[in-house]
């Protein structure tokens, strides 16, 4: 499933004094594997665009097109459509409201009108993908289990509905290092079973890690587009939209500033550390 | 449906000598409007009244249709305000009579003046809410209400849930959007079914708006006895309201109106134009 969007325009509160420009000319595509990464300062329009790409949010301007077809044209099933292109808030575990976590995943399935039995076995799947324990979580509240695991219980909500596009709003916000690294995992491995990702993220060093793509936004208009690689090695332009670039690519910078000689669109820690290997053998043969 | 669109409070925040005046005088003022509405008897004074809101509207900047607006609301009180006087007043001459329905002059005459009385204090009140922030508001109504700590009212506490209240609608309009989004994008449908359908949709937006605001109520009471609240007690102000000439103005300007609409009703004659 892909995703275009096209001249992409959002403004906020159209004709009154509160009027602002969210989204301003937005060309981007999201193709079937990718897994695309969103960055860009506070502020910068990235919550708006993720909302759009499941019809949430129409354009003031401009197209959104899945799989060629227009989200905001007339007989759309827009809400067929959202549940193919799952989308996680940020600080998702504060939508939960069911008694139990099996009844609290299981809304979406339902809502995809789909057995009991499925919507059982969906729940099983999605429990299994997130690593809660059916047998130890399934009839617990919600809302005595930790924020780790509450945000687990969330995400699987939307893993339930089999989406075939994931898209996460900063999933990993407020969580702790171990947590992190938890979500981050269950990512990662819903993209190698073939599920298209969206992220947005302020970890330059998790979008260089898992990213395939990194689309960068600054006051609501894309400033570049294209693999880690060419993204992180244009510093300067990532330093005027507000960003850093990874630790890695930040110490290559410095250390090819210092003379030595490295290629320059290093950005992660292991291509750094066997460039630096390879170069200090050479240099001790 | 989009929440954002929502003003509340209604406050238009733009520049003008109206928002600039003390909120004190304009509560006051407002009040002395709303007396001033009772106390009209005939069409031209109305049009006094509608005339000097005109103006003021156009001082403060705010478009007039804008304060028009906040009748719309109100539309079906006004119309059975009027209807309900219209038919069943029975003194004064008969100018009509069919069936069981019998209009007189009198009742045409109370209709008019009770829905155009209504929709002046509306108009009066709006302009106030319009060009005064509801954090000013409340600042203003507490300074006023002080006297009456004598008494043991709680002014200070009562401005204080106010202000509160008033600036939790905006968190919590954006928390209820928020929520209903991410229910959507589980596939909740809020916009189709019965009655019971749609009431039963509101539960996965209602549990966690809750739980959210008890939270946030929560972390609030803290964060505020962490910063040693402890109530209105030798409480100095970060804005220090001032009476400045403006005020002055404002109050003359009423004051004239006052008595332009006391005039009008003791020298027209009686029964001229209502």
């Amino acid at each position: 499933m892909s995703i275009e969007l096209r001249h992409l325009t959002h403004v906020y509160a159209e004709g009154s004094a509160f009027r602002s420009v969210a989204l301003e000319d937005i060309n981007l595509t999201i193709r079937d594997g990718d897994f695309l990464a969103l960055v860009g300062h506070t502020g910068c329009g990235k919550s708006t665009l993720v909302q759009h790409l499941n019809g949430l949010l129409t354009p003031s301007s401009g197209q959104v097109l899945v799989d060629g077809e227009d989200l905001a044209g007339e007989g759309v099933n827009r809400r067929a459509l959202r549940m193919k292109i799952g989308l996680v808030f940020q600080y998702p575990e504060y939508q939960l409201f069911e008694e139990t976590v099996a009844k609290d995943i299981a809304f979406g399935p339902k809502n995809l009108g789909l057995k009991a039995e499925e919507v059982d076995a969906r729940v099983r799947a999605a429990m299994a993908q997130v690593h809660l324990d059916w047998q130890k979580y399934a009839e617990r509240s919600p809302f005595e289990l930790s924020g780790g695991q509450m945000r687990r219980v969330a995400i699987a909500g939307v893993l339930a509905m089999q989406p075939e596009v994931l898209v996460l709003d900063e999933p990993t916000a407020g969580l702790d290092p171990h947590g992190r690294d938890r979500i981050l995992g269950i990512i990662e491995e819903l993209h190698r079973q073939g599920t298209t990702v969206v992220m947005v993220s302020h970890s330059m060093e998790d979008v260089a890690r898992l990213a395939t793509r990194v689309a960068v936004l600054s006051h609501g208009k894309l400033l570049a587009e294209g693999t880690p690689r060419e993204i992180f090695s244009r510093q300067e332009m990532m330093t005027e939209a507000g960003l850093a670039v990874p630790e890695a690519a930040r110490l290559c910078a410095s250390l090819r500033a210092a003379g030595i000689d490295l290629p320059a669109d290093l950005y992660t820690e292991d291509e750094l550390y066997d460039s630096l290997l390879k170069r200090w053998k050479e240099a001790g043969r | 449906m989009n929440l954002k669109s929502i003003t509340l409070g209604q406050y238009y925040p733009v520049e003008s000598p109206i928002h600039r005046l003390d909120p004190r005088t304009k509560i006051l003022l407002t009040l002395a409007l709303m007396v001033a509405v009772f106390l009209v008897r005939s069409l031209v004074g109305y049009a006094l009244l509608l005339g000097f809101v005109y103006l003021a509207a156009r001082i403060a900047n705010v478009p007039f249709k804008l304060m028009m607006k906040g009748i719309k609301p109100l539309r079906f009180i006004l119309i059975l305000t009027f209807l309900l006087n219209l038919f069943f007043t029975t003194q004064g001459n008969v100018l009509f009579h069919w069936q069981f329905i019998t209009l007189t002059d009198q009742g045409l005459k109370l209709s008019v003046h009770y829905s155009l009385r209504l929709m002046f204090l509306v108009i009066c009140t709006s302009l106030m809410t319009l060009t005064t922030s509801p954090i000013q508001l409340s600042d203003g109504l507490e300074i006023l209400l002080s006297p009456l700590k004598a008494i043991h009212f709680p002014a200070h506490e009562l401005a204080m849930m106010m202000s509160i209240a008033l600036r939790f609608i905006p968190t919590l309009l954006e928390e209820t959007d928020k929520i209903m989004k991410a229910q959507m994008a589980r596939g909740a449908d809020f916009e189709s079914g019965n009655l019971i359908a749609r009431a039963k949709a509101m539960v996965p937006l209602l549990v966690p708006l809750f739980v959210s605001a008890f939270r946030r109520a929560g972390d609030l009471a803290m964060a505020m006895e962490a910063r040693c609240y402890h109530g209105g007690e030798g409480r100095t102000r970060l804005r220090v309201l001032k009476f400045t000439r403006a005020d002055l103005y404002a109050a003359l300007a009423v004051a004239g109106l006052l008595v332009l609409i006391i005039l009008e009703g003791r020298l027209l004659p009686a029964g001229w134009l209502l």
